[in-house]
C-alpha cells in the first residue's frame, strides 16, 4: 500500500459491477451494513450524516461525517474525524480529514480506490508529531512545557 | 512505546496533565535540563563536552543532568568512537506511525466487510 505520513490509500478488486458497488457504498442503509453504523437518513452532499457505531464494543460511539461528493459510479466522499472514538473529546473544532471512494470499471467487476487524506491536521496525529526533531516541533513542545511547568511551580 | 511519553504531548496541548506524565516533567522541571533539550531539539548529537560547553555548569553536573533524561525516555545515548553522544530519543515518531497504522487498519477492516457484503450476495 503506498502510504505516506499524510494519507493513506487502500486499493480492492470487487467481483460486482460497479452500479452494485456503488449502491453498497452510497446507501445509507446498505453502507452501515458493512461499516457497522446505523445511519438516520439517506445520504444528501454538504449534509451531514449521524449515526450510532454497531460495531461490538463501540456502541456508545456516534458516528457522524458530512457528506461531500456523490459523483453517480465515480466518486463518492466525505469529511470526518477519523478515529474519533473517545465520547469525552470535542472533535468538532478539529480539521477533519477526506475520505474518497473512486470506482472504476474492471474486466471482473470493479475497482474500489479508497483515500483518505489530510492527517497533517488532525490533533491526534500532529500532536505526536510535535515530538518529531527536524521540523522544529520540538520548540513549540517546549513552550508547552515551560507554561505548564511554570503554572504547575 | 511508553504510555508516560504520550501524554507528555498530550498534556501540554490539553491542559491538564494525567498523573501519569508526572515523571516527565519532573525531568523537564528544571531549567539546565529544559536548555539540554532545547540544545538537542533540532535533531543533533552532542558529546558531554559539547553540552557543557557555554552552559556554566560542570561536566559532572551536566552528565547528571542526561541522567535524568535518559531515565524519563526524553533522551538517550549512542556510543560514537570513544565517547557518548546524547540526542532525543525517536520513539515519538514512530507513534505517529502507530496512529495512522490503527486508522488504516480500520480500513482494511471495513473494506473486507465492504468486499464480503457485496460479494456474498452476487
Amino acid at each position: 500500500m503506498p502510504e505516506s505520513a499524510d494519507r493513506i490509500e487502500k486499493r480492492i478488486e470487487l467481483k460486482a459491477p460497479v452500479s452494485r458497488v456503488w449502491s453498497a457504498l452510497t446507501d445509507y442503509r446498505q453502507f452501515g451494513e458493512w461499516f457497522r453504523v446505523k445511519i438516520e437518513a439517506p445520504f444528501v452532499p454538504g449534509q451531514i450524516a449521524r449515526g450510532q457505531i454497531t460495531h461490538p464494543g463501540y456502541e456508545h460511539v456516534t458516528w457522524q461525517v458530512v457528506i461531500q461528493a456523490m459523483e453517480p459510479e465515480r466518486l463518492f466522499s466525505f469529511t470526518w474525524h477519523p478515529y474519533a472514538i473517545d465520547p469525552q473529546t470535542d472533535y468538532s473544532k478539529e480539521t477533519p480529514t477526506l475520505v474518497e471512494f473512486r470506482l472504476e470499471a474492471t474486466a471482473t467487476g470493479a475497482l474500489l480506490v479508497l483515500t483518505e487524506s489530510g492527517f497533517d491536521k488532525v490533533p491526534a496525529a500532529r500532536r505526536l508529531e510535535a515530538f518529531r526533531m527536524n521540523d522544529g516541533g520540538w520548540t513549540q513542545q517546549m513552550k508547552n512545557i515551560e507554561a505548564y511547568v511554570a503554572q504547575a511551580s | 512505546m511508553s504510555p508516560r511519553r504520550r501524554s507528555v504531548a498530550a498534556a501540554a496541548q490539553q491542559g491538564p496533565a494525567p498523573v501519569f506524565a508526572a515523571p516527565v516533567f519532573a525531568a523537564l522541571g528544571d531549567e539546565t535540563r529544559l536548555a539540554l533539550v532545547r540544545r538537542l531539539s533540532d535533531g543533533s548529537r552532542c558529546s558531554i563536552s559539547q553540552l557543557t560547553t557555554g552552559s556554566m555548569m560542570s561536566r559532572q553536573a551536566i552528565t547528571k543532568h542526561l541522567r535524568v533524561l535518559e531515565k524519563a525516555e526524553i533522551a538517550r545515548a549512542v556510543r560514537s568512537g570513544r565517547e557518548s553522544l546524547y540526542e532525543l530519543d525517536p520513539a515519538p515518531i514512530e507513534e505517529v506511525r502507530h496512529y495512522l497504522d490503527l486508522v488504516s487498519e480500520q480500513w482494511d477492516q471495513s473494506l473486507s466487510r465492504l468486499k464480503s457484503f457485496i460479494e456474498s450476495e452476487a
